[in-house]
């Protein structure tokens, strides 16, 4: 950013480790505490509309407008209420993440064969007992390509929080102190570790879907590899 | 309620309505960024996406390079680019204005609109009956007139979802500029925030949003209208193809 500097201040990284991997456990734990909310929401939504199927149309509907919501205007829009708190930083990320959630858990319950289900009665399961024995096993691979989808966006969005302050921006807080001191070092790290973090987060992801689902092998179902859409809300 | 009424107050006040900062131009400049890289991100999605549909090489590498563009924060594209774009200002003798606030925010939405675009156009294709292609093919339609006359149009409906993503997501990012000194209604909401005037900023998250929805809702007719009657048709109960 100026002339006289360069592009990378290593010594300053050095002298900063603590700091930035401070800000990096931060958007960590921030992420991880709405991805975690968000899927309890989703699944407490699903598990409701599983019972009565009437309701997944307006869940959808409702939870795809506020997707639709400009993170950085949802989040401008809480300070007057709550501060510049964690509950500002973490309704937005949660709320963003019920739409992916909600959709990829009905999908992957979808998913469940009728005549797996209807062999399972046959055999007695009590509703219940077919839902955390059968269906809950076959739906993993679809709520998990969800949760990576849903902690991916997470992630980024954690950075735009880094705008209303320093409190709970995470690696943003690195991104928005270099811009306003014109100090690129610092810019940059905030970026490639948030970029670092995303990927990782990702990666780790699909490592925990193949060892949750060690009969998939092979042939697991990836949602990210069919066409993205956005809710049909629009009548 | 105070900031409610303040708010509608705001968004009534007829010398909001006019100047360098009045909402028609911060509209004008919204809308400019995100055409502009919408388009640009179509030119180049869209052949290939088309191209690795069509052959069917090469799409798993494509798709797994958008899916991991979508895990790069817009943020983060938008402050790399920032200080080489101020640095060749000098250089390639444009205004360092420009490279402060129009190039970092076009290419931060410009890479944020590939991946839907790219993803929709490949898995379109790709969900065409391999049966419809090989009969064309034997009909002797060259390649060129198969993908013209009977996959893009089959998959019309997904491209165009792909497009509709894209869209929306940008024109919600876009609000990110005002961050870099480009305009856009964002600027009302990094405004209103820094000087701590709430009606300001609410004005600023109302007129975003409904930008948004609107870009949303208007592509959602657009999918339906380019999508062919017969397979609007084909898809309403009673009159598609007997499913077993």
């Amino acid at each position: 950013m100026r002339p006289d500097q360069p592009l990378i201040d290593w010594a300053w990284i050095a002298e900063h480790l603590d700091d930035i991997g401070l800000r990096l456990v931060q958007h960590l734990g921030i992420s991880a505490l709405a991805v975690a909310i968000g899927l309890a929401i989703a699944m407490a939504l699903a598990l409701w509309a599983r019972r009565s199927p009437g309701l997944r149309g307006p869940v959808t509907g409702v939870t795809g407008v506020l997707y639709t919501i400009p993170s950085l205007a949802m989040f401008a829009a809480l300070v007057p209420f709550t501060g510049l708190t964690l509950l500002t930083a973490e309704i937005p990320l949660v709320v963003y993440t019920l739409l992916i959630l909600f959709r990829n858990i009905m999908a992957g319950f979808d998913g469940v064969p009728a005549e797996v289900n209807e062999a399972a009665d046959g055999m007695g399961y009590r509703s219940s007992e077919r839902l955390r024995q059968i269906e809950l096993p076959l739906a993993v691979p679809l709520i998990i390509a969800g949760v990576r989808l849903a902690s991916v966006s997470t992630i980024g969005l954690v950075m735009i929080v880094s705008l209303l302050g320093r409190n709970f921006g995470g690696l943003g807080v690195l991104i928005t102190e270099g811009i306003q001191t014109f100090f690129a070092t610092k810019v940059y790290v905030g970026a490639a570790l948030s970029v670092a973090l995303a990927v990782a987060a990702d990666l780790a992801l699909v490592a925990l879907e193949r060892r949750a689902t060690p009969w998939a092998q092979g042939v697991a179902i990836d949602i990210a590899q069919g066409p993205i859409r956005t809710p049909e809300w629009i009548p | 309620m105070d900031t409610l009424t303040a708010t509608v107050a705001w968004l009534l006040d007829p010398s909001h309505w006019a100047g360098g900062d009045g909402i028609p131009t911060r509209i004008a400049e919204h809308l400019a960024i995100s055409t502009a890289s919408l388009l640009a991100a179509a030119a180049v999605a869209l052949p290939v996406g088309a191209f690795i549909g069509h052959t069917g090489r090469g799409g798993t590498l494509a798709v797994n390079v958008a899916n991991l563009g979508r895990a790069i924060p817009s943020y983060a594209v938008l402050v790399i680019v920032l200080p080489p774009a101020l640095q060749l200002a000098p250089v390639l003798g444009y205004d360092p204005s420009f490279g402060l606030s129009e190039i970092p925010t076009f290419t931060a939405m410009f890479l944020l609109a590939i991946p839907p675009i790219l993803v929709n156009t490949y898995a379109g294709l790709r969900g065409v009956d391999r049966d419809l292609v090989e009969s064309a093919r034997g009909m002797g339609l060259r390649e060129g007139q198969i993908l013209a006359r009977l996959e893009v149009p089959l998959s019309i409906g997904v491209i165009v979802g792909g497009i509709r993503t894209a869209a929306v997501q940008v024109v919600a990012t876009a609000t990110l500029g005002a961050v870099v000194a480009y305009g856009g209604l964002g600027r009302y909401i990094i405004d209103g925030i820094a000087r701590h005037e709430n009606d300001r900023l609410f004005a600023g998250v109302v007129l975003v949003a409904g930008l948004a929805l609107i870009t949303e809702g208007g592509l959602a007719l657009v999918q339906r209208l380019a999508t062919p009657r017969g397979l609007r048709l084909a898809a309403r109960p009673g009159f598609g193809p007997a499913s077993t």
